[in-house]
């Protein structure tokens, strides 16, 4: 699925540089589950950035699926993120204008699917994480959690290949925490996805297959920390 | 999708986009009215131009009068000496001369008007006679007939005058009689070429209580009057019209008149007519009615220079200003919603979608403001035709001298070679008539001004790396 090579990536802040990631290299399987950890500042939502295309290396490759996603055109980048790839973020981010189906929705529009499958789509995915009563809900009022259920059907409704997700239980309390891990556990099994999650948390990263670990811009992958059946 | 997160993005930032639409609506508002009032001086423009020329007329011909050609007054008495000679009252006598004068412009052949009527572009060519009949009566004073030193006439002799215009029947529309309307009687026709009836404005004839059937003298001859005529707006240039014919007749001056009255094809060819006359007519005087309007003095001509100056650069920096606070607030908007759009941007969204989506919420605001400007526009324009009061026109300097290079064109106001009149005010409503191509031009402002601001703010959001957008904190 992905490999990375030599993946460096500075930031100018100010006068000076800052190198948020210093030689990454990096193989993620299909269907696997890698978590990543590390202190605050130490590059992981950068890596994560890069492997979803949203940022680009200062040098090294970034290959998915045999695309340098370094080297690919903005639109293409913006086409492999609209079909393949996937993003939950610790703050949710959803449209604070628009409904939770709306939201959902939203993930469709770039693959130009017609209005009344993309709302049958988000009414599924809405169901999936069991949020089928709160479809015309606005984000304010929904909880937390039920925020990050609907940011999670966004990311899935497309049905991607990858999963990006940036402590996405960062703002949770701990039984909604284990929720939200057990749900996100629940769909990288049924949609064979590959998952690759960042947090501060663990006992979450314990979960994953494979835990890295983020210090000053060097990753670190301990080899495989349990066996998950897929 | 697209309808409906704009809706409701635009319902988020209602006062935002209250603000923006009023701030649009404001700037059109202006434009209208301004519009809407410089068109309704140039329609008062053209009424009091209409007034001295009529209807139809572009260009008018006239030429200066010869050194010396004048005289005192610049008299032409036909078949009389001037103060001299047989015939000529002595002191002590009653005598009492009613004449035709037409001294105060050059004047032109007759067959000019049939050469004018024949070039390019000209529709119609009418040739006129503006004259004054003067009347002088009572007893030449002993001592002799200077009145060296006097100022003016002794107490015993009496003088009047009116303006008479000799019109070409023959052509209807062009010439000053094409604006008058018939007020009472009837026009002039073909028939009527050599026969003594004349048309009498009504204000004239009201002061003089003349009516259909009434007789007027004219340089001695009895005149039947068929109609009263009023002229637009008051303008009263001619006191009596008669026949051309007749005019040249009495005034001594066969095959020749003073003005000719011009109407080209269109507007655009109205420099070529003028080219062409001076061509075929090098010496004349060939005046348009945009020369003319510089010649109209007096509050509508202030306020037509207020409305092109102060009003246009004044609507001008209103909306170049409502322009430029739509689009800052669009792109503080637009900076406000960093995160939202990177996050449409991290869900695949093009920046060119993303652009579009702001640059909708903007039009819709544009649009918002043209309608509410069009209202303002059109409350505007009201206030102006109720609020503004009668404009006053002064137009030309009516000495009735015959001194050359009256380079104006006018023929004498009040009466051609009425004597020493003052310049003729003409009193003007102002009217702010909302023009559908003013209408257009506001939708066009609206629309462009929330183009322009969604353009800014797009530009602001295709330039947000999707990267910095989620990583920016709110």
């Amino acid at each position: 699925m992905y490999r990375l090579t030599g993946v460096t990536k500075t930031y100018k802040k100010g006068r000076d540089a800052v190198q948020a990631l210093r030689g990454v290299d990096l193989a993620i399987e299909d269907g696997e589950w890698l978590a990543i950890q590390g202190p605050t500042g130490h590059g992981k939502s950068t890596l994560l950035q890069i492997l979803g295309g949203l940022d680009r290396p200062t040098s090294g490759q970034v290959n998915f699926d045999g695309q340098d996603l370094a080297t690919m055109r903005e639109g293409q980048v913006t086409r492999v993120r609209a079909t393949s790839i996937g993003f939950i973020f610790q703050t949710f981010n959803l449209i604070p204008t628009l409904s939770a189906q709306e939201n959902v929705e939203a993930a469709l529009v770039p693959l130009r699917i017609k209005p009344a499958r993309r709302r049958s789509r988000a009414a599924e995915l809405l169901s999936e994480v069991g949020l089928s009563d709160r479809l015309r809900h606005l984000p304010s009022e929904l909880s937390g959690g039920q925020q990050q259920r609907v940011a999670i059907a966004r990311a899935l409704v497309k049905e991607p290949t990858v999963l990006l997700a940036d402590e996405p239980t960062g703002n949770l309390d701990e039984g909604t925490r284990d929720e939200i891990i057990s749900l996100l556990e629940k769909l990288w099994r049924e949609f064979g996805l590959t998952l690759v999650l960042i947090t501060h948390d663990t006992p979450v990263a314990r979960r994953a297959q494979r835990v890295g670990l983020m210090q000053q811009g060097r990753l670190s992958v301990q080899q495989e920390t349990r066996q998950t059946s897929t | 999708m697209f309808f409906t997160y704009l809706r409701r993005e635009l319902r988020r930032r209602m006062r935002q986009a209250v603000f923006i639409s009023l701030g649009l609506a404001v700037g059109i508002g202006l434009v209208i009215t301004v519009t809407a009032s410089s068109s309704g001086l140039k329609d008062a423009q053209g009424t009091v131009l209409h007034s001295l020329y009529g209807v139809g007329t572009d260009i008018t011909v006239t030429k200066a009068p010869a050194k010396g050609s004048g005289g005192g007054f610049g008299f032409r008495v036909p078949g009389q000496k001037q103060n001299a000679g047989g015939g000529a009252p002595t002191a002590g006598q009653a005598f009492s001369r009613d004449v035709l004068l037409a001294g105060s412009l050059g004047t032109l052949k007759s067959s000019s008007v049939t050469t004018i009527g024949r070039l390019r572009h000209v529709t119609a060519a009418a040739g006129a006679l503006s004259a004054s009949d003067l009347n002088i009566s009572g007893t030449l004073p002993a001592g002799g007939s200077g009145g060296g030193g006097g100022s003016g006439p002794p107490a015993s002799i009496k003088t009047s005058n009116f303006g008479v215009l000799g019109v070409d029947l023959s052509v209807g529309k062009v010439g000053p009689l094409s604006s008058a309307k018939i007020a009472q009687g009837r026009t002039f026709t073909a028939a009527d070429a050599n026969s003594n009836v004349a048309l009498v404005d009504s204000n004239y004839a009201r002061s003089n209580k003349l009516n259909v059937g009434s007789k007027i003298t004219v340089a001695g001859t009895k005149f039947t009057v068929i109609g009263t005529v009023s002229e637009p707006q008051g303008g009263a240039t001619t006191d009596v019209f008669v026949p051309l014919q007749r005019a040249q007749s009495l005034a001594g001056m066969k095959n020749e008149v003073n003005t000719i009255y011009v109407a080209a094809g269109s507007a655009a060819d109205i420099s070529a007519v003028q080219q062409a006359i001076k061509n075929q007519f090098p010496g004349v005087t060939v005046t348009t009615s945009s020369d003319l309007a510089s010649e109209v003095t007096g509050s509508l001509a202030s306020a037509a220079s207020l409305a092109s100056n102060l009003g246009k650069w004044l609507a001008i920096a209103v909306l170049a200003a409502a322009f430029a606070v739509a689009s800052l607030l669009t792109m503080a908007a637009v900076s406000r919603r960093v995160r939202e759009f990177g996050t449409l941007k991290a869900l695949g969204w093009r920046s060119k979608r993303v652009i579009g989506q702001v640059m909708g919420e903007t039009f819709v605001m544009g649009i918002a403001g043209g309608i509410a400007g069009v209202a303002l526009g059109y409350g505007g324009a009201a206030l102006v035709s109720t609020l503004v009061p009668s404009l006053s026109a002064t137009v030309g300097q009516s000495t009735g001298s015959a001194a050359p290079g009256n380079s104006s064109g006018f023929p004498p106001i009040g009466g051609a070679g009425k004597l020493a009149s003052a310049a003729k005010t003409i009193s003007v409503h102002l009217t702010a008539p909302v023009t559908l191509s003013a209408l257009l031009l506001a939708v066009l402002l609206a629309v462009a001004g929330g183009l322009v601001a969604g353009t800014f703010g797009g530009w602001r959001a295709a330039r947000l790396r999707p990267a910095d957008a989620l990583t920016r904190v709110q």
